[in-house]
């Protein structure tokens, strides 16, 4: 029973729940706002054992929807999207959490998008109709332009507009490689539909068109990754967003381009992502990303933006580890776009607390503050190091997997790229310092207060997944080990790697 | 039900529709005449031309429910389902306009009721251009309604914008009706006949696939007339002025109306009489992608909100020349989607332009309408709907338009076209986008801004018809797509008649 009714109650509830926010009295929405998220991840939850690793696609629904077209309702998870579905309906409890105070305008307005935000994530995870998938994506994209357009820092017009053009202008020629997908399909077989299977299965002698189709598709998700020439949306959408905003595109919205790589660019067109010119352009563009990421990210004065750099670094590695294509580098790359969306979540959090106490977002406005905010520095600093990569946290199991698959396939480059963790540390201990340590020389500092009971409850939850993913990663390694596999059997058949990832550790 | 058109009663039946209006405009004439002073006179009259379009459309509507098909030859009149769906739309967009209009006039102050009775005439008009079987009943059909939007143009008599508005459209209209009937009489000429029907069995019959210099020159005439009429660049100059200088209802029901009524007569000519003619698909390519791009271009620099949403109805031009150029059925049927969209989304943002603007609503910028949706939360959200739609934003019936397009221009292999479009629509983000973001990310510049923002019950009604339709087609097109379809099919080159090419039996 549950199986078959899930994915269908997750993606209509939040919709549900985002009238509820819209009716109740203004002042009552960040409660049912709170209450509605809790209730979809407690419904989410038991996904993670209803899940059987060697299952496929499962939680299947399907109803027809716009017959004319060929176009019906079909979701389903894996092991790949299991992941990001759980990931997007923890993170949205916290979000709500975490915007209690720092939405003072509006809120209805402000619970209700986030709620419709998540039903365009969920939906962009699980969608297995082209068409849905399509729709999914841009649909996430009218909240998020929303919530930064009008709760989001001083700039935020420009970083709203510029967010939505980049997302909307790769979506579109993702949409016209879809219908090509279509008709060369149905030409060649009869058949005229979406569905993700059938296409997958009868996509061959592609020839030349395969590159263009490719190109769309690589265009649309690239930019949301976002990989290296393509990503300078993404520090002014990160920077201006408020922190809820700034958490879900962290944490969600940029895996939907590591997850359409997983899930449709590679498997749809192996041929041309395996071949030498597009594996050393991709290979080249995420080490780019990696120690380009790192070194901008150094030199920001501003902490927010700090992390949004650090994202285009971390997010290097998802796609150096997709690209690889051996098991541990994907299953490695998978973990990443977990850890990212736990440990960069949480940075924002930290952020947006610090920055609701002084309204300052500078490196340079605090200093020492670790006496007279003991408890977030504490917590600041086990994130840092997650993030950073230190073993022990999540970070370290993510990227080690990475190197350690992709060293097999591409020597030289995770040579280079094991330098993005080094300037990780760089950069992250080099703003701790200045931010916690340091003398205590600015005396606005001085009356700063400690997190509350609300703030513990949005990072507790983070910081538990930190250990967790960081001391015993198996549960995760093997419920995506069968799905990684998969994928790279579709994408290369007979290169499956041999030694599990679980059992390696 | 079969219906021989050389049998004058059945005649009459096949052309029931544009005589019960027809019926009804002599009704609002005679009423006119008499009462033409007060308020109640011009709220009885728009009543009146509610009515008028109601039983117009349930006229339509009874022809199609009986499957009514032309037995034996073609007349001049077609008797299909796309002429009953595209005289949907046509009635739709006049119910729409005159709704909008009821508050309005009386706004501004234009005790004229004789507006009513040239909206109908232009109806009229509109119909018999999708009517027509015949080149000659649509020239005919696109002058009645030509002369009556001239007017309508100009109705708002103390403007000097508005006269200025109607007399460029006047002129540069003549102009256009003058390249269409050269066009006309040098096709007339190559092919001794000036019904669609016949002469696609001529043009077929042509050695070297009816290229000779005589059709081609008449083929580029008639395409350059009717590109005047949609206001395809560059044959667009006129049409953002006229827009701009017109009242707004006028405006809308130009931008949507005439629009789709210049498009119907298009498809038809194109598709039954030269669908063998190769070379008008390339001209209508290029067309199509300098629309596109001209018209998003120029729309991108505007400020005022009734220039924008004039430049992006060029733009919208561009889209459907998509269509065109895409042919076969598809494109017949997803021109047909698309102008649903586009009516119902044109009609909407025109409608909330005209209850923003006082006396001259050329003056309204895009800024102007910041913080809109504090004051006013359901017309900004309607605005956002139709902005959203006319970007073509998946969940809004501009989407599914939109999509149609693609689809019909892929399934034809115009990948190129269709990456184009796509981009266009990219660029089309700049300045849709503004309009939703002054109204909801910018503060109100000062409390009593808004406080005048009114369109009346029945405006308000139209508007809330406009956004419900294009939700409820943005999610559940199914319906829609059947009709369209339908419609889209049941034009077709004569050619593909199954008469032997010797003995020219016209198609259908």
């Amino acid at each position: 029973m549950y199986d078959r009714w899930v994915v269908t109650a997750l993606l209509a509830w939040p919709l549900v729940a985002a009238l509820l926010v819209l009716i109740v009295p203004g002042t009552r929405a960040k409660h049912v706002a709170l209450a509605a998220s809790l209730v979809e991840f407690g419904l989410s939850v038991p996904l993670w054992w209803h899940f059987a690793p060697d299952g496929g696609m499962q939680f299947l629904a399907d109803a027809a929807w716009i017959a004319p077209w060929g176009i019906r309702y079909t979701v389903g998870v894996d092991g790949i999207s299991l992941f990001m579905v759980l990931l997007t309906t923890f993170l949205m409890p916290l979000s709500v959490l975490g915007s209690w105070s720092y939405i003072t305008k509006r809120e209805p307005a402000f619970y209700g998008l986030l709620l419709v935000l998540t039903t365009g994530m969920i939906g962009v995870f699980v969608a297995l109709d082209l068409f849905l998938f399509y729709v999914m994506w841009e649909v996430m994209l009218i909240p998020m332009y929303f919530i930064i357009g009008v709760w989001g820092g001083e700039n935020r017009l420009y970083a709203a507009i510029k967010f939505f053009i980049y997302t909307f202008l790769g979506s579109l020629l993702m949409l016209v490689a879809i219908l090509v997908l279509y008709f060369h399909v149905g030409r060649t077989t009869g058949t005229y539909s979406f569905a993700y299977t059938h296409i997958l299965a009868n996509l061959d002698n592609l020839g030349n068109l395969g590159w263009w189709l490719f190109g769309a598709f690589f265009l649309a998700f690239a930019i949301k990754v976002p990989m290296f020439p393509f990503h300078t949306w993404l520090p002014d959408a990160h920077v201006e967003a408020p922190t809820a905003g700034s958490v879900i595109l962290a944490g969600v919205l940029l895996k939907m381009g590591t997850y359409g790589f997983l899930r449709f660019a590679l498997p749809f067109f192996p041929a041309v992502a395996l071949h030498q010119t597009v594996q050393l352009g991709i290979v080249a563009l995420s080490l780019i990303g990696i120690i380009y990421g790192g070194l901008v990210a150094m030199v920001q004065p501003d902490f927010k933006k700090l992390v949004a750099y650090s994202s285009v670094s971390h997010l290097g590695f998802v796609m150096l580890g997709i690209w690889a294509l051996t098991l541990q580098s994907v299953q490695g790359a998978l973990l990443v776009m977990i850890n990212h969306g736990i440990s960069t979540g949480a940075l924002f959090f930290l952020v947006g607390m610090i920055y609701e106490r002084r309204h300052s977002r500078l490196i340079e406005a605090y200093g020492g503050i670790a006496r007279v905010v003991p408890l977030f520095a504490a917590i600041l600093t086990v994130v840092s190091l997650s993030s950073i990569g230190l073993p022990g946290t999540n970070g370290f199991v993510g990227e080690f997997l990475v190197l350690l698959g992709a060293f097999r396939t591409y020597p030289v480059a995770t040579g280079l790229a094991t330098t993005g963790v080094i300037i990780a540390a760089a950069y992250l201990l080099r703003a701790l310092q200045r931010v916690i340590f340091n003398p205590l020389d600015k005396h606005e500092n001085e009356k700063l207060t400690d997190l509350t009971p609300r703030e513990l409850a949005v990072l507790v939850p983070l910081l538990a997944c930190i250990l967790w993913i960081g001391v015993y990663p198996k549960p995760f390694l093997t419920r995506m080990e069968p799905a990684a596999q998969h994928l790279i059997q579709q994408v290369r058949p007979g290169a499956a790697a041999a030694a599990p990832a679980a059992s390696a550790r | 039900m079969s219906l021989d058109l050389s049998n004058y009663s059945q005649l009459l039946v096949a052309l029931l529709p544009e005589l019960v209006l027809t019926g009804w405009a002599m009704v609002l004439l005679l009423f006119v005449a008499w009462r033409h002073r007060t308020v109640t006179d011009l709220r009885i009259a728009g009543w009146l031309t509610l009515a008028a379009l109601v039983s117009t459309g349930a006229a339509a509507w009874w022809l199609w429910w009986s499957v009514a098909r032309t037995a034996g030859l073609a007349g001049m009149i077609a008797v299909d389902d796309f002429r009953w769906v595209t005289d949907w739309l046509f009635l739709g967009a006049a119910g729409l306009t005159v709704l909008i209009s009821f508050s309005y006039l009386e706004r501004e102050q234009l005790f004229a009721p004789e507006y009513y009775v040239l909206l109908v005439f232009a109806t009229l008009g509109m119909m018999l251009m999708a009517a027509g079987e015949d080149l000659m009943v649509i020239f005919l059909g696109l002058e009645l309604m030509s002369v009556a939007v001239y007017v309508l143009a100009g109705f708002d008599r103390r403007s000097p914008r508005s006269a200025e508005a109607a007399l460029k459209y006047f002129l540069l209209g003549a102009f256009a009706s003058g390249f269409l009937l050269y066009g006309i009489a040098l096709i007339y000429g190559a092919t001794g006949t000036t019904n669609l029907g016949f002469i696609g069995v001529q043009v077929s019959l042509m050695e070297g696939g009816g290229a000779s210099v005589m059709l081609l020159a008449g083929l580029a005439l008639l395409l350059i007339g009717f590109a005047f009429k949609v206001a395809a660049v560059p044959f667009h100059m006129w049409a953002p002025d006229v827009y701009d200088g017109a009242p707004t209802p006028v405006t809308a029901f130009m931008a949507t109306g005439v629009k789709a009524a210049a498009f119907a007569a298009l498809f038809r000519v194109l598709t039954e009489g030269f669908a063998q003619v190769a070379a008008w698909r390339e001209i209508v390519w290029w067309l199509a992608v300098i629309t596109m791009v001209g018209g998003n271009l120029f729309a991108l620099a505007q400020r005022s909100l009734k220039r924008m949403l004039a430049y992006s109805s060029v733009a919208h031009a561009g889209y459907l020349l998509v269509a065109v150029a895409a042919g076969k059925a598809a494109g017949t049927s997803a021109f047909i989607v698309y102008l649903v969209a586009y009516t119902l989304m044109s009609l909407g943002a025109f409608a909330l332009l005209a209850a923003k603007g006082r006396r001259g609503e050329s003056d309204v910028l895009i800024d102007d309408l910041a913080g809109l949706a504090t004051r006013r939360p359901w017309l900004a959200f309607a605005l956002a709907v139709c902005m959203l739609s006319l970007l073509g934003f998946p969940g809004t019936a501009g989407f599914i338009g939109k999509w149609y397009i693609l689809i019909a221009a892929t399934s034809a292999g115009e990948y190129l076209l269709a990456v184009i479009l796509v981009l266009a629509s990219v660029v089309s983000a700049g300045y849709y986008l503004p309009v939703v973001m002054a109204m909801y990310m910018k503060p109100e510049p000062s409390d009593a801004a808004h406080a005048d923002v009114r369109l009346g019950r029945l405006g308000d009604a139209a508007v809330a018809v406009a956004v419900a339709g294009l939700l409820v087609f943005g999610v559940w097109p199914n319906r829609l797509l059947d009709v369209a379809k339908a419609a889209g099919d049941s034009v077709r080159p004569a050619a593909t008649a199954s008469a032997p090419p010797s003995a020219p039996t016209p198609g259908r």
